[in-house]
C-alpha cells in the first residue's frame, strides 16, 4: 500500500481523514483500504451477479460472454433469475436489519411503560398521543403508561401479521398511490411475513421469474420504509425524545486529548441514550476528575452518531470509513458498540492502542472484544459500567494525536418540526415548500442517503453531487453517512446557501431560515422522507400520488444491504434512485433493464446506476423537470432545465442503462490484442 | 521469448477470474461492465479445465517449433521476433482451421462471433508496457505466474536440492 498524496487523494475527500490515514498507513496500520487494495483483483461474476451460491450443487456461474462458457446454472437457473434471486436475498437482509432495530425500540417503549427499564421514561407523551388518534387509539381518560403499552402491542403485531397489511401506507400515503400497492399487490401481510417468503422463493427450485422475484422485493422493502423502519423513528422520538433543530460538530477533531472520550459507533439510540446520561453523572465525572481528565465526551460514528446529535446534539466523530481512523488517533478510550457496520478490525488496532472495545448486543459478538451484554432492565447501570471502564483506561493512553479539524452543523430536522420552520409557530404548513416548487424558486427535493465505500473516494460522491444539487435549486435532505460527510464539508450550516445554494433555494432558504441541506437523523429516519413527501402531496398542487412528485432519490457511496433495501422502497414508493456502485445485476442485461426502465410502469419509480455523481445528479434533476412538466409547473425562475429537446432524459453510460439488446458498437472487427501484423 | 505463463496447479481453485481478464484485456473498451455489451463479445484466451481432482488454466505454450505456425498456409500466425509470442494477422487468415487442428494442446480457438482464430498473445502489448498478462495480474490466489525459463529452471533446480538435502537428512 502507498501512501503518495495522490492515493490518500483517491481514498478520501475529507482532508481531515487524509491527514489522519496518511499518518496511520505510514506507521504500517492496516486499513479498510488497504485491505480494500488486497482483495483486489474482485471476481467478475460476483461483480456482476452472475455466481450462485444457494444450492450445494454449486456454486454456478453463468459466462457474461455472449457464446462464451455456459448460459444456465446445474438447475437451469439463468443469469436473470440467479441475479434477481440474490438481490432481494439482499433487500431482505436490509429489511431485517432495520426491522430488527425498530423491534427493539418499540419493545423498549413498552418496558419503560411498564417501568421495567431502567432508566427510561416517555420523554415526548404528545407525540405518543398524536401516534395514538393517529392509529385510531382511545387516549381520553387513560394512563400515558397504559396508552403506550397498547400502541406498542400494536406496533409490535406490524412485525409478524399474518394476514391483512402493514398500517401506515393506507394512514399516511396519498390515496391514488395506497391504490395502485394495492393493485399491484406490493403491500406486505407483516415485515416478517415477506422476509421468510423471500428465503423460501429464492431456496433452490422456487422462484424463477425475475419479475416475480423483483416483485416481491418490492413488498418486503415496503416491510422497512413503511413499518420498520417508521416504527423505528415514531417510537424513538416517543421514549427519547422528537429532535429539534441542534447546533453540534463533526470530525475528528472533536476528540478531546483532556477528556475521557467514548466513541459509541453502530445504529441503535436505546444504549447510546444511557451512555450519554451517565457520562453528565455527578459521581462518574468526579472519578474522571481524579484520573485527570477534564470531563467525559461522548462522540458517535454510524447512525448512532445521528440519533444521539439529533436528541442530544452529541458531536459526531466521523462516518463509516472513520471508525478505524478515530481508533488511529489515540484517543479513544471505550468504542462502544451495538449492531452493523462495525468492522472486526476494530478489535486489532484497539491492541495497538489503549483503546477498548465492548461489544453490547447478544447479535454481535466480536473475538478479542470485552462483551457487556445489554439489558433495558438495568441499562442505566451497566452504562454507567461501561463509562466506568473509560474513565478508568483513560490513564493508559500511549500517544495522543488528535487532528485539530472539526465542523460546525445544524441538525434535528423532522417532519414535525420542519412544519414549524416552514409555517412558522402559528401556521404549521408545508406550504411554502409547495409554493417555492410550483413558483420555479425550487425544482423539487433530492434525498441524498447511505453510506461510505472503499469502491469510491469517502464523501466525494456525496459533496460533488449534492453541491450540484444545490446549485441547480434543489433542496436537499439527507440521512445517515451521506449527511455526516456534508456536515463536515459544511454543507450543513444556514451559511451554506449563500455559498452553494443558487438563486431561488437561497431565496426559500433566507426566508424560512434552513440551511438549504436538512439532516433528518439515521438511516432508519428515512421514513421522515417518507412522510415528508405524503404531506407534500396532501398540501395540493403537486399531484395525487408520491411519483408524481418533483423528486428524486440517491445513494452515490452505497455499501450494504440497507441501502439496497431503502432504494427499493423509494422506487416502489414512486422515486427515482441513483443507485452507486450498481447492485450486482449488471451481468443481466434483461433484469438491469428491468430495474432501470420497465418497473417505471408499475410503480413510478425506477433505478439508475450512474457512477459519476455529477452526471448522476443531471438525471435526477431531468427527472425532476420532467414530473415539473407532467404537472405542468411553470418554468424555473432562475435555473436552468435539464430536459433535452425530444429525449425523456439525459442517457446514461450503456453499461448503466444496459439495455436487453446490445448497443451497436460499429462494425465488427477482430478484437485487439492478438492481431499482430506481419513486418 | 520473454517469458512464459506459468501455471501451479495446486493454487488453482476454479474461480476463472482469468478467463474473464482475459477477455476483458480483448476487449474494446477494457471494462468488464460494458465489454459485456460489446459486438462481438470479448471472447478469453485461456480457458479453466477441470482435471481428475484438480483445476488449471489451459493457455497456448508458444511452442519453439509451433505445429500452428508449420501449418498454416498464408503465413497467418508467425514469429518473427524470438522475444514475441506466436501472433496472428488477420489479415492473412483465411479461416482454414488447420492451426486449430494441428495444436497439440486445444488452446487455438475459432471464436464464432468474430468469426477470426483466438489464442493466447501472453498480451505482449502490455508485457512491452513493463505490465504482467491481465490473467497473470488477475488471478487472486497467484496460480499464474510470468517469468523467464531461466528462472523457471532455476527454481526447479532449488526446489530439487531440497529435496536432495531432506533425503540426506533424512528428514
Amino acid at each position: 500500500m502507498t501512501t503518495t498524496s495522490e492515493s490518500m487523494e483517491k481514498q478520501s475527500a475529507d482532508p481531515v481523514a487524509r491527514e489522519v490515514l496518511k499518518k496511520a498507513q505510514d506507521a504500517g496500520m492496516e486499513t479498510a483500504y488497504s485491505r480494500h487494495a488486497d482483495q483486489e483483483p474482485r471476481c467478475g461474476f460476483g461483480n456482476l451477479g452472475l455466481c450462485c451460491r444457494i444450492c450445494d450443487m454449486g456454486p454456478c456461474r453463468i459466462n457474461p460472454f455472449p457464446g462464451e462458457g455456459p448460459r444456465r446454472g446445474v438447475c437451469g437457473a439463468t443469469a436473470e433469475t440467479i441475479a434477481a434471486r440474490h438481490l432481494i436475498r439482499q433487500v431482505a437482509a436490509g429489511v431485517a436489519a432495520h426491522s430488527d432495530h425498530g423491534h427493539d425500540v418499540v419493545k423498549t417503549l413498552r418496558l419503560a411503560a411498564q417501568g421495567k427499564a431502567q432508566g427510561y421514561s416517555i420523554k415526548d407523551p404528545q407525540r405518543l398521543l398524536d401516534l395514538a388518534k393517529e392509529w385510531g387509539v382511545k387516549t381520553e381518560g387513560r394512563e400515558i403508561a397504559d396508552v403506550a403499552i397498547e400502541m406498542a402491542d400494536a406496533a409490535l403485531r406490524e412485525f409478524n401479521n399474518q394476514e391483512g397489511e402493514i398500517r401506515y401506507p393506507a394512514l399516511r400515503a396519498p390515496e391514488a398511490t395506497v391504490k395502485n400497492w394495492r393493485e399491484r399487490g406490493i403491500l406486505p401481510v407483516g415485515v416478517e411475513h415477506e422476509i421468510v417468503e423471500t428465503l423460501h422463493r429464492t431456496h433452490e427450485g422456487v422462484d424463477a421469474d425475475y419479475v416475480n422475484l423483483i416483485m416481491h422485493g418490492l413488498r418486503t422493502s415496503m416491510g422497512d420504509g413503511w413499518a420498520g423502519a417508521m416504527l423505528a423513528t415514531d417510537f424513538g422520538d416517543i421514549l427519547f425524545g422528537s429532535p429539534k433543530p441542534v447546533r453540534s460538530q463533526v470530525n475528528l477533531g472533536v476528540l478531546k486529548a483532556d477528556e475521557v472520550n467514548i466513541v459509541v459507533h453502530g445504529h441503535e439510540p436505546t444504549l447510546s441514550e444511557m451512555v450519554v446520561a451517565a457520562s453528565r453523572d455527578k459521581e462518574l465525572l468526579d472519578l474522571a476528575a481524579s484520573k485527570g481528565a477534564k470531563g467525559i465526551l461522548v462522540g458517535g460514528i454510524c447512525c448512532t452518531a445521528n440519533e444521539i446529535l439529533m436528541r442530544q446534539g452529541a458531536p459526531v466523530v466521523g462516518n463509516f470509513l472513520h471508525q478505524e481512523l478515530a481508533l488511529a488517533t489515540g484517543a479513544v478510550d471505550v468504542m462502544l458498540v451495538d449492531v452493523q457496520c462495525i468492522m472486526p478490525a476494530l478489535v486489532e488496532h484497539a491492541e495497538k492502542f489503549h483503546t477498548k472495545v465492548i461489544t453490547t448486543s447478544k447479535k454481535a459478538r466480536i473475538p478479542g472484544a470485552e462483551h457487556i451484554p445489554f439489558d433495558e432492565a438495568q441499562a442505566y447501570d451497566i452504562a454507567r459500567r461501561i463509562v466506568r471502564t473509560a474513565i478508568e483506561n483513560f490513564p493508559n493512553r500511549r500517544v495522543v494525536d488528535i487532528p485539530a479539524g472539526k465542523t460546525d452543523l445544524v441538525a434535528g430536522f423532522t417532519v414535525q418540526n420542519t412544519f414549524q420552520h416552514l409555517g412558522g409557530r402559528y401556521r404549521s404548513t408545508f406550504r411554502p415548500l409547495n409554493d417555492g416548487i410550483i413558483s420555479g424558486r425550487l425544482r423539487g427535493v433530492a434525498a441524498v442517503i447511505g453510506c461510505n465505500t472503499v469502491k469510491k473516494t469517502q464523501d466525494d460522491s456525496h459533496l460533488k453531487m449534492v453541491k450540484e444539487l444545490l446549485a441547480n435549486d434543489v433542496l436537499v435532505v439527507m440521512t445517515g453517512c451521506a449527511a455526516t460527510a456534508c456536515a463536515k464539508a459544511g454543507l450543513l450550516q444556514p451559511e451554506a446557501a449563500e455559498k452553494w445554494a443558487g438563486a431561488g433555494l437561497r431565496e426559500i432558504c433566507e426566508a424560512v431560515g434552513i440551511p438549504p441541506v436538512l439532516h433528518l437523523g439515521s438511516c432508519v429516519d428515512n421514513s421522515r422522507i417518507l412522510v415528508a413527501l405524503c404531506e407534500m402531496i396532501k398540501e395540493g398542487g403537486l399531484g395525487d400520488k408520491l411519483s408524481d412528485l418533483p423528486i428524486a432519490g440517491a445513494a452515490p457511496e452505497a455499501m450494504c444491504e440497507k441501502a439496497i433495501a431503502i432504494g427499493f422502497y423509494c422506487v416502489a414508493s414512486g422515486a427515482y434512485v441513483n443507485y452507486s456502485p450498481a447492485m450486482r445485476v449488471l451481468g443481466s442485461p434483461v433484469l438491469t433493464r428491468f430495474l432501470t426502465e420497465d418497473i417505471e410502469a408499475i410503480v413510478g419509480g425506477k433505478f439508475n446506476f450512474e457512477d459519476d455523481p455529477i452526471k448522476a445528479a443531471h438525471l435526477m434533476m431531468a427527472h425532476m423537470d420532467k414530473k415539473r412538466a407532467a404537472l405542468k409547473l411553470r418554468p424555473l425562475m432562475y435555473a436552468a432545465s435539464f430536459l433535452t429537446d425530444g429525449k425523456d432524459a439525459p442517457t446514461a453510460a450503456p453499461e448503466t442503462a444496459a439495455r436487453a439488446e446490445r448497443p451497436d458498437p460499429g462494425p465488427a472487427q477482430p478484437a485487439r490484442g492478438c492481431a499482430g501484423k506481419r513486418s | 521469448m520473454k517469458g512464459a505463463i506459468v501455471v501451479k496447479v495446486d493454487r488453482c481453485q476454479g474461480c476463472k477470474t482469468c478467463e474473464l481478464a482475459c477477455a476483458v484485456e480483448h476487449a474494446k473498451s477494457q471494462r468488464l461492465e460494458s465489454a459485456i455489451h460489446e459486438t462481438p463479445p470479448p471472447a478469453s484466451r485461456v480457458s479453466v479445465e477441470q482435471g481428475d481432482g484438480f483445476a488449471v488454466p489451459l493457455q497456448c505454450r508458444q511452442c519453439e517449433d509451433a505445429p500452428c505456425v508449420a501449418v498454416c498456409p498464408t503465413q497467418a500466425l508467425h514469429r518473427t521476433d524470438p522475444e514475441l509470442p506466436v501472433l496472428i494477422d488477420h489479415d492473412q487468415c483465411v479461416g482454414c482451421h488447420a492451426c486449430v487442428l494441428a495444436c497439440p494442446f486445444g488452446v487455438i480457438r475459432m471464436d464464432r462471433h468474430a468469426r477470426a482464430i483466438i489464442k493466447c498473445d501472453q498480451c505482449y502489448e502490455r508485457v512491452e508496457r513493463g505490465e504482467l498478462p491481465a490473467c497473470v495480474e488477475a488471478c487472486p490466489v497467484r496460480a499464474l505466474e510470468f517469468k523467464s525459463l531461466d528462472q523457471v529452471a532455476r527454481e526447479k533446480r532449488g526446489a530439487y536440492l531440497l529435496q536432495i538435502e531432506r533425503a540426506t537428512d533424512g528428514t
